[in-house]
Formats: structure tokens, C-alpha cells, sequence
């Protein structure tokens, strides 16, 4: 794709470093502030289940998968195996499959020691803001990396600041509930770049509603996403034809 | 639950996760993918979004029904209009954190 991002690393090359590391923190701090009461509640929670704050900050380091991490804490305090446990996470973080695939696209011919690396750090969040940078040109895998590992960071701070707090902390002041939310909303926003586009999110915020309404448990997110970019593709093939 | 315990469970759990990030990126990136797939693949990321934001914005999320109206779409629609002017992703995001915010001290 692009020859700079199939480059080879330069060792020493200091500036160029510390540049690709403040434009990656330059992006990545959105994500981090949105993770902060959302690691924090995680944390309470999970002390309030029973879970020490050594095991968090554990689950943290080893899973990095916020949604996967509060079904695993409600299933402990229920009393699920951790079979089921590990089931569940198998069937929610499926959909990083395709984050995984479309990332791909951005990062041919990259080292695959590089990409082993890379790949822990693919969530939604630091998909969709990595998608849109990658998209807009003058973006590169170690910006990438590093916009995912300073999530991380702040995810594995933020969750063991909530288990080792507990309840003192209030969850959700100044809006931070929201902080995600805005987030999705401003890279939906630049992911529309034409008519297809427009309508294929249409299509998708369609199906995401009624599967969620429908049919419980996440499915709701590959079926949705699936359906309508297939369906935003058919419609690309007919625009392209009749032109 | 004992250490062996929790690392037994979390590392289960990080397996399933990291294998569905992994694969993919593993094998696509070194292959020459056809161009339907990059054309398919380029929508992913507008339908993944929606696909997130749907349940937010046009559901009750602990009862999983219909709700139109929520604080959290009329909060959406300003912040959407922000983020079309600026472009700025950081802007937006404290903005929606503020107007929802002040929505909730409204509201109660």
C-alpha cells in the first residue's frame, strides 16, 4: 500500500520516533479519557464480586477486552464455570475478525512478529480511530501500535484504580459516560465519504436495532456490520455499472 | 478462586480473544487480496460503528426495547453537527461529554 509503512524500522532514528509516539498520543488520548470511567466501574464491580485487585489487573493485562471483562465479572458472582466464561468471551470478541481483516488492508507486507504485537491491541475503539487515521493518509503502523498500547495502558491503570477503590469513587460525573459515545459518533462522521457510505451505516443502524431487539446476546454487531456492508457493496457494484 | 485459578480462566479468555485479532491480520496482510474484499472490507468500519452506536442511541438497553427520545440521541445530534463543522475528534468528544452532562443536571 503505502512504501513508508512497508519500510523497514530504523534503529536510532530518535526524532522520527518521538514524532510517531506524539502523534499516536495526539490520537490515542480521546480513547484513554473514554476508558477511564468505564476501567473505574469495571474495577468497583469487580471488587464488589469478590475478585482481588491483583486478579483485575490480571484479567486487564491478559484479555483487553472491556465488554468480555464485565460479562466475566457478572458471570463470576453468578457462579458460572469457567468454561461458559471463556465460551462467552469466544462468542462476544468474535467481531474482531473483521476489525482484524480490515486492518490488514492498512498493514501488507508488515513484519509478522510486528502484527503478532499488534494484533493484542485491536479493540473497538482503537479500530475505528486507527481506520480513520489509516484512511486519511500519513498514518503508519507505529503510530498505530502506539495509539493501542496507550489504551491499554490506561485501561490496565484505570481497572485496578476501580478494584483498588472500590465504591469511594463516583462513576459517571462530568459526562464521562458519554466520552465513547462522542467519540463513535465523530469517527462515524468521518467515515462517510460518499453516498455508499451513508447508506450502508443507514442500513446497518436498521438491522443493529431490530437484531438487537430481537435476539439476545451481541450478535447484534457481526450480523448488522456483515449484512450491510454486503449490501453497501451490491450497491457499489450497481453505481459502478451504470456509470 | 486460587492464583492458578484466575490465570487458568484468564488466560483461556485471552486465547479466544487474541485469536479472532491475530488470524486475520496474520494471513491477509501477506496475501493479495482481491479487490472485492478490499471494496467490502471498507465498509466494515461505517457499518461496525452504526452497528455499536444503534443500542446507545434508539434503545433501552436494560429493559432491550424501543426508546426514541433518549438523552443520549438528542446529545448525539449536536455532537454529530460538531464533529461534520470541525473534524476534531478530541473537540467532539468533550463536547458530548459536556452536553450530556448538562443534560443530566437538567433532566433530574
Amino acid at each position: 500500500m503505502k512504501t513508508a509503512d512497508n519500510a523497514p524500522a530504523r534503529k536510532g532514528d530518535a526524532p522520527t520516533a518521538l514524532t510517531w509516539f506524539r502523534e499516536g498520543a495526539m490520537t490515542a488520548w480521546p480513547i484513554c479519557f473514554g476508558y477511564i470511567p468505564i476501567g473505574l466501574a469495571l474495577g468497583v464491580l469487580a471488587s464488589q464480586a469478590g475478585l482481588p485487585a491483583w486478579a483485575v489487573t490480571m484479567m486487564s493485562v491478559l484479555v483487553f477486552a472491556g465488554s468480555a471483562q464485565f460479562i466475566c465479572v457478572a458471570m463470576l458472582a453468578a457462579g458460572a464455570s469457567a468454561g461458559s466464561i471463556i465460551f462467552t468471551t469466544l462468542a462476544v470478541n468474535l467481531r474482531h475478525f473483521l476489525m482484524s481483516s480490515s486492518l490488514a488492508v492498512h498493514l501488507s507486507g508488515v513484519r509478522r512478529l510486528f502484527l503478532s504485537f499488534f494484533a493484542y491491541g485491536i479493540t473497538d475503539e482503537s479500530f475505528a480511530v486507527n481506520m480513520t487515521r489509516f484512511r486519511e493518509g500519513n498514518w503508519g503502523r507505529w503510530q498505530a501500535i502506539t495509539v493501542n498500547q496507550l489504551a491499554n495502558l490506561a485501561w490496565i491503570t484505570a481497572t485496578t484504580c476501580g478494584a483498588l477503590l472500590g465504591q469511594f469513587i463516583p462513576v459517571g460525573a462530568f459526562g464521562t459516560d458519554y466520552a465513547l459515545t462522542a467519540m463513535f459518533l465523530a469517527l462515524l462522521i468521518f467515515q462517510l465519504h460518499d453516498i455508499i457510505f451513508i447508506l450502508t451505516g443507514l442500513i446497518s443502524l436498521c438491522i443493529a436495532v431490530l437484531w438487537y431487539l430481537f435476539i439476545p446476546g451481541d450478535s447484534y454487531i457481526i450480523g448488522a456490520s456483515v449484512t450491510a456492508a454486503t449490501i453497501g457493496y451490491f450497491l457499489k457494484r450497481y453505481r459502478d455499472k451504470r456509470r | 478462586m486460587t492464583f492458578i485459578d484466575y490465570l487458568f480462566l484468564f488466560g483461556g479468555m485471552g486465547l479466544v480473544t487474541y485469536i479472532p485479532r491475530w488470524l486475520p491480520l496474520f494471513y491477509l496482510a501477506h496475501r493479495k487480496m482481491p479487490q472485492w474484499l478490499i471494496d467490502w472490507l471498507s465498509l466494515i468500519p461505517v457499518a461496525i460503528l452504526t452497528a455499536l452506536l444503534a443500542p446507545i442511541l434508539f434503545t433501552d438497553q436494560s429493559a432491550r426495547s424501543l426508546e426514541i427520545g433518549k438523552p443520549e440521541l438528542l446529545v448525539a445530534i449536536p455532537t454529530l453537527i460538531f464533529a461534520l463543522k470541525t473534524k476534531s475528534l478530541g473537540g467532539t468528544v468533550l463536547v458530548g461529554m459536556g452536553l450530556y452532562w448538562l443534560t443530566g443536571i437538567i433532566l433530574t
